[in-house]
């Protein structure tokens, strides 16, 4: 197996979790962080595919990684915001209960 | 104290690359896994710090160490920070009595079970064609900061106007919103 | 004679190392500067602390330790052999995991810090290309480690202790990456080797220290106040306020997790003087040129510890500020000034050599502080004390 394969195996994997996190925990913060470690699979691939790319002096994977963690950083701000001011109009931040659209 | 000695050490290999992957590969998974079956939220949020910790290193391993250092401070320096105290602030800390996990739970289960299925498949059916190991690719700063004002400019001010709006987004949906209060 | 001398643990350090096979000698120098590092810190943290008491208690008029050892001089180690007889006390609500980690990790994380600072010439452990970076990401991760003693501990004392350090470290968090980032802009590297060699010059016997420009200056006073918050010193001690909180995120530690705690606080404090020196007051580089036959490492460490008093002078000087005064002033003052930092900055790069950009920029940056500082007075915040019950 060349190094390359492990390390997109490993993401998949790690992916794979945080797919499975966040399809079925009820706790919204837990959701958002299993998309967080779906997004972080996602950037060591991309890292491992500029390392054993052909052409990792054109930096195109390090720069898409460092863009997707500043991306990342501002979706969970907002995704945690969101959840704190749901919190504070239903007083839960269990999934299952927030089964209404009126407010 | 001598000079620059850690980085020939190291970069020679002193240990087999291949034990060091599987040791950083386990941590990453465990500590993934760890996040998302544990009961408690908090405990949740500090086994993601782990898998933050272990991607990292794995960023390391890749030599790219610009990426792997802005992993750690943008992910454990702030992300988990935020987590953890948007748990406290919704009393998130308390396990809930009827379970942590939804009611369709299996469902999501198949759902990444297939995922990992295809993808798995996908990449052992291709790893014949995939390049072998290549040379480090010698990555400086300069280099990495040339390219972000120089080819990147585009998407840098697009970051840029992104953060500004987001972090003004987050303040004003987690603001209070009753009157007379500041 | 002089150069060896100035190099004398480099040339140590290489004779020890001769004694392995070659290929172990990457790895044992590795571990011979690491051992050094935490010998020589741990025993500056005894020093410092006796200089601490001492300090304090000549300012407040009292005589401090006195009586184990001359002046007190061994107090430190009393102190260090009772806390390790101490019993270790968990409560019993307590997560014991987390509870035993987090001193653990806050004291790995300070030390990581060192890895990459040049104490003196050829005399720094990794030169990383983006050392500085490092230093931060290490940082960072110290918050992780007071939360987790604070939360582990189950009590509301520890909890908001840590919840007001955290938030805290935060907020200062940014404002010391941008007063450091006009370093990185003017010598254009985030190597700290690097920043130090491009300080390492001399005009008519002056060093081109950044401390002497315009933008290093106020650079400067942004980094050591926000160098003061990010170590928990006073007047921003707020997190162990000891007439709110009892002791903060540490009340449930004892014995020898405690003195972890302890040596964590210093440590940290010991690394971020270090890293102040390093960006602004020329590392390890002589005062004038004439001293530079003087070791290298000598003036590091010198720097280290006129920081050091400074930081005892201040925590015997101000009372302690309010939270959201803090915040306040981080957001709202401290913030701004650095982001007119970068622009002087900028603005200093662009006009070239000359003395016309002395002028514009110190201009700019005395115009917006009085300015400020004019404002505030207005809106009749800022002015003479007022004393309501002490007349």
């Amino acid at each position: 197996m060349t190094p390359l394969a492990g390390y997109l195996l490993v993401a998949a994997l790690l992916f794979s979790v945080g797919l499975a996190g966040a399809l079925t925990r009820r706790n919204a913060i837990l959701v958002l962080i299993g998309i967080e470690l779906m997004l972080n699979a996602a950037n060591l691939n991309l890292i491992a595919f500029w390392r054993y790319g052909p052409h990792p002096e054109a930096l195109t994977g390090m720069m898409f990684a460092i863009f997707s963690i500043a991306v990342a950083a501002a979706e969970a701000a907002v995704g945690l915001g969101l959840v704190i001011s749901i919190h504070r109009h239903a007083k839960t931040t269990d999934l299952d209960q927030m089964n209404r659209m009126k407010g | 104290m001598g000079h620059g000695a850690f980085s020939s050490g190291l970069g020679k290999g002193v240990l087999p690359m291949s034990l060091v992957f599987y040791l950083i590969a386990a941590l990453t998974v465990a500590g993934g896994l760890a996040s998302m079956v544990l009961k408690n939220t908090v405990h949740c949020a500090l086994a993601l710090t782990v898998a933050f910790a272990g991607l990292a290193l794995f960023f390391l391993n890749l030599d790219a160490q610009f990426a792997g250092f802005a992993q750690i401070l943008v992910y454990i320096g702030a992300v988990a920070i935020l987590v953890v105290f948007a748990i406290l602030l919704t009393k998130g800390s308390e396990t809930p009595k009827d379970g942590v996990f939804s009611r369709t739970w299996l469902a999501g289960l198949a759902v990444a079970a297939a995922v990992f299925a295809v993808l798995g498949w996908a990449i052992l059916h291709t790893a014949p064609m995939l390049p072998g190991a290549t040379p480090a690719p010698a990555v400086t700063v300069q280099q990495i900061g040339q390219a972000l004002i120089g080819r990147y400019v585009l998407p840098l001010e697009i970051v840029a106007v992104l953060l500004t709006a987001a972090l003004i987004g987050a303040v004003i949906v987690a603001m209070h919103e009753k009157e007379g209060t500041k | 004679m002089i150069d060896s001398l100035d190099q004398i643990f480099v040339l140590l350090q290489h004779w020890l190392v001769n004694f392995l096979p070659a290929s172990w000698q990457g790895a044992a120098s590795v571990l011979i500067n690491a051992a050094a590092i935490v010998c020589v810190f741990p025993a500056l943290f005894a020093v410092a602390v006796w200089l601490e008491r001492k300090g304090l208690g000549r300012m407040q008029n009292r005589l401090g330790p006195n009586r184990v050892g001359p002046y007190g001089l061994l107090q430190p180690i009393a102190d260090g052999i009772k806390s390790l007889t101490k019993e270790d006390i968990v409560p019993l609500s307590a997560d014991a995991a987390v509870h035993f980690l987090a001193p653990v990790l806050l004291v790995v994380t300070a030390f990581m810090g060192f890895a990459v600072l040049p104490m003196g010439r050829n005399m720094v452990l990794v030169d990383l290309d983006a050392g500085l970076l490092f230093y931060f990401a290490m940082g960072a991760s110290t918050e992780l480690a007071v939360f987790m003693a604070g939360w582990s501990s189950r009590n509301k004392y520890s909890l908001l202790g840590a919840m007001r350090a955290v938030a805290q470290m935060i907020s200062y968090e940014v404002v010391l990456l941008l007063s450091s980032v006009v370093v990185v802009m003017m010598a254009g590297s985030l190597s700290l080797t690097k920043i130090v060699e491009a300080q390492n010059h001399y005009t008519w016997g002056f060093p081109h220290w950044y401390i002497f420009t315009p933008w290093g200056l106020a650079g400067f006073v942004m980094y050591a106040i926000a160098a003061t918050a990010e170590t928990n010193r006073s007047p921003f001690d707020l997190p162990e306020g000891e007439s709110e909180l009892v002791a903060g995120y540490h009340t449930e530690y004892s014995g020898f997790k405690f003195a972890l705690f302890f040596l964590g606080e210093y440590v940290a404090m010991f690394s971020i003087s270090g890293l102040g020196t390093t960006l602004f007051l020329g590392g390890w580089s002589a005062p004038f040129s004439f001293l530079t036959s003087v070791p290298s490492w000598i003036w590091f460490f010198s720097k280290l510890m006129l920081s050091i008093f400074v930081f005892i002078w201040m925590r015997g000087t101000l009372p302690r500020l309010r939270q959201d005064q803090l915040m306040n002033f981080a957001w709202k003052f401290v913030l701004p000034m650095c982001l007119l930092n970068l622009m002087v900055a900028a603005v200093w790069r662009f006009m070239g050599d000359g003395w016309l950009r002395w002028v514009v920029c110190s201009a700019i940056l005395l115009l917006a502080y009085a300015a400020m500082g004019w404002g505030e007075m207005r809106r009749g915040k800022i002015g003479p004390r007022s004393y309501r019950y002490a007349e």
